[in-house]
């Protein structure tokens, strides 16, 4: 996710200096690099752009958002219990008169948080283990495959409800090593089949016959060449982390108190949402917002990084094909 | 082709036992029921709690209590919850409401899902087609216990401005309803709209983009413009020819989808408060009850793994390239 972050970065910045960034010529005296073609097509989709912006700006609001308001979310204001939005406070309060907007920015910052973590941590993994399964085959490889179909067979959700009770009461960040033990199995078979291909090429083996050990191999020439994938992967594995982390908080399974999430908020009051609509609606929103936001810029780079891909997703493992659009 | 399906049969019930085995170690590890007990107050005799020590076998080892409740689950005694109740006679009532609860919600999800994707398809780019992707990236990035909850709202507002309760949200009869069989069917029915809508509109937004790369790949096929070659009407050819064979990788998706739907529908649920296998899971965690667990572990891998032997099953009916004589 940073590098998506570093991307929209350098996004903002040179497709302002090039001017038109719909015009896939090349400027005259400016050499058209791999950079710059991925650059100008993750410009051209509307969609990707303003899922992007939104991601910023979101990440941008949970940190910056507290500061403005003058309400903290452990503060409250006891001349005001359960009052739909105001001026004063802008997205309610509730029941015992903590500003909703504090409490929505509070929730926002670790579900945002879990989601990069998740997201990096996962990502990395399955990078290192796919390259690794692949590369040295064997009983590394025969391991890594039957864990994957079990937990195919052994939801991610399952394993963490009933681990809950052993992380209740200790830190946030286990549940985010949690989360991301089970996201990174899939992704690292598509790696592992990658790698298959990719340790057959000349550079490879030219490398392997001059010496290089393995670990270095994998490191400067399969792993380098999987970018794309991999980018894609973790932008994509920000949005499930989020909905995996709300999903489990919603029960009170994930997030534990006294730390708050979009999950435990959402889940806290979706009872009451019939009658104070305020206190689930703001939180909601923000979820919903956010992953769709990061799936349009995970289609976004998806289409910019490989136009000739076959959309393979995470959830499309196979068979399914899209050729256009 | 019967000893293809049998070896797969076989490989699945193996891992269906490895993966009951393994969420039944992770429970008695990380649940803690002596704990809960102790916690009462007042705090139960030393000897009550020795005896539920010898009640949940809590003094032998892991692998034998799970060989113990394994024995008994051979002869269809699934043990006793932590309240001393047969689980037996829970589990077969508990089916019974999950799937009266799904089986509406995901024959209207493939079916619309499908006509959805298939006009998408047809109509590529078009004002329908956009707006079918929109609708379904939206559904997609809403968890379903943010659209439960937002569902639910709106029933509540058309009762209200109806004035009656016409769309009823909580549970799955009117306790203590009194009417002939008919009533009975209606009352089922007011309490049936709202969470199958919840579960249907996520079906249709995932199997709808599905349906429709799948489709595409189809109408650009040369057998289909044969078909309309050699007479046949646009209507009859993509009809006949074209689904049937955009259907073939989505029996793979319907048939997992159904087994995961458990694990999913823990949400819809816990929402609407229909007391089924999605429920249980929840509460049993929440008593920290072993067997409970262990008991809904075993359903959810045996549901998705007859899944995937179903998909084996309906993929060799469905395309004929691979039939294996």
């Amino acid at each position: 996710m940073t590098v998506i972050l570093n991307e929209g970065d350098s996004a903002g910045t040179a497709g302002a200096a090039s001017g038109s960034p719909v015009d896939a010529a090349p400027d005259p005296g400016k050499a058209m690099t791999r950079g710059r073609l991925v650059l100008i097509r993750f410009m051209r989709n509307k969609l990707a752009l303003v899922g992007l912006v939104l991601i910023i700006g979101m990440y941008v609001l949970a940190f910056v958002g507290p500061l403005l308001s003058k309400w903290s979310y452990d503060t409250q204001d006891y001349s005001a219990f359960l009052e739909p939005p105001y001026a004063d406070h802008i997205f309610g309060t509730d029941k015992i008169g903590t500003d909703m907007f504090a409490l929505t920015m509070r929730g926002l910052q670790k579900s945002l948080i879990i989601g990069l973590l998740v997201a990096l941590i996962s990502t990395t993994v399955a990078a290192i283990v796919g390259a690794a399964a692949g590369y040295f085959l064997g009983y590394a490889d025969k391991a890594l495959m039957w864990v994957v179909d079990l937990l195919l067979v052994l939801p991610s959700f399952l394993i963490i409800a009933i681990l809950s009770p052993w992380f209740r009461g200790k830190s946030w960040f286990l549940l985010v090593l949690m989360l991301a033990a089970f996201q990174w199995m899939i992704t690292a078979r598509i790696v592992r089949g990658m790698t298959l291909t990719l340790k057959e090429r000349e550079f490879v083996k030219a490398a392997k016959f001059m010496g290089q050990p393995a670990r270095r191999i994998i490191a400067k020439h399969i792993v380098p060449n999987m970018a794309s994938l991999l980018i894609i992967d973790a932008t994509i594995n920000v949005g499930s982390a989020v909905l995996a982390e709300t999903g489990l908080s919603f029960f009170g399974f994930g997030v534990q108190s006294p730390d708050v999430s979009l999950g435990t908020l959402i889940g806290g009051n979706a009872e009451s949402a019939t009658t104070f609509p305020w206190l689930f609606l703001f939180p909601a929103g923000f979820l919903v917002v956010f992953v769709l936001a990061v799936n349009w810029v995970g289609d976004g780079l998806r289409d910019a990084l490989d136009p000739t891909s076959t959309r393979v997703r995470k959830r499309e493992k196979k068979d399914t094909k899209e050729k256009a659009a | 082709m019967a000893g293809f399906l049998l070896r797969r049969l076989v490989n699945y019930v193996v891992l269906a036992l490895v993966a009951t085995f393994l969420a039944f170690t992770l429970a008695s590890v990380t649940f803690d029921p002596i704990g809960v007990l102790q916690q009462r107050n007042p705090p139960p005799p030393a000897a009550s709690i020795e005896a539920k020590k010898r009640d949940l076998h809590l003094d032998q080892p892991i692998p034998q209590r799970f060989v113990t409740w394994m024995g008994g689950v051979v002869q269809g005694d699934f043990g006793r919850t932590i309240t001393d109740r047969p689980i037996t006679d829970e589990l077969g009532r508990r089916i019974g409401v999950s799937l009266r609860l799904f089986l509406l919600g995901i024959t209207i999800g493939i079916l619309f899902g499908v006509l959805l994707g298939v006009v998408s398809a047809i109509r590529q780019y078009k004002f329908s087609d956009y707006f079918a992707t929109l609708f379904s990236f939206i559904l997609l990035s809403t968890p379903v216990f943010v659209l439960g909850t937002l569902l639910k709202m709106g029933a509540q507002g058309i009762n209200n401005s109806i004035g009656t309760n016409v769309l009823i949200f909580v549970g799955e009869t009117t306790p203590g309803f009194q009417g002939n069989w008919f009533e009975h069917l209606g009352d089922r029915l007011q309490h049936l709209i709202v969470p199958t809508l919840t579960i249907a509109l996520g079906q249709i937004a995932y199997y709808s983009r599905y349906q429709r790369s799948s489709m595409l790949d189809v109408l650009g096929s040369d057998f289909l413009r044969t078909a309309q070659a050699k007479g046949l009407t646009r209507r009859k050819a993509l009809f006949k020819h074209g689904l049937r064979t955009a259907l073939i990788p989505m029996a793979t998706l319907f048939a997992f989808g159904f087994g995961l739907l458990v694990v999913g529908g823990t949400f819809t649920e816990r929402i609407f408060g229909w007391f089924g296998m999605g429920d249980w899971l929840v509460t049993g965690i929440s008593a920290q009850d072993t067997n409970v667990t262990a008991t809904v572990t075993l359903f959810v891998a045996v549901c998705v793994l007859f899944s995937g032997w179903l998909a084996d099953v309906l993929y060799a009916a469905l395309d004929p390239r691979i039939r294996v004589n």
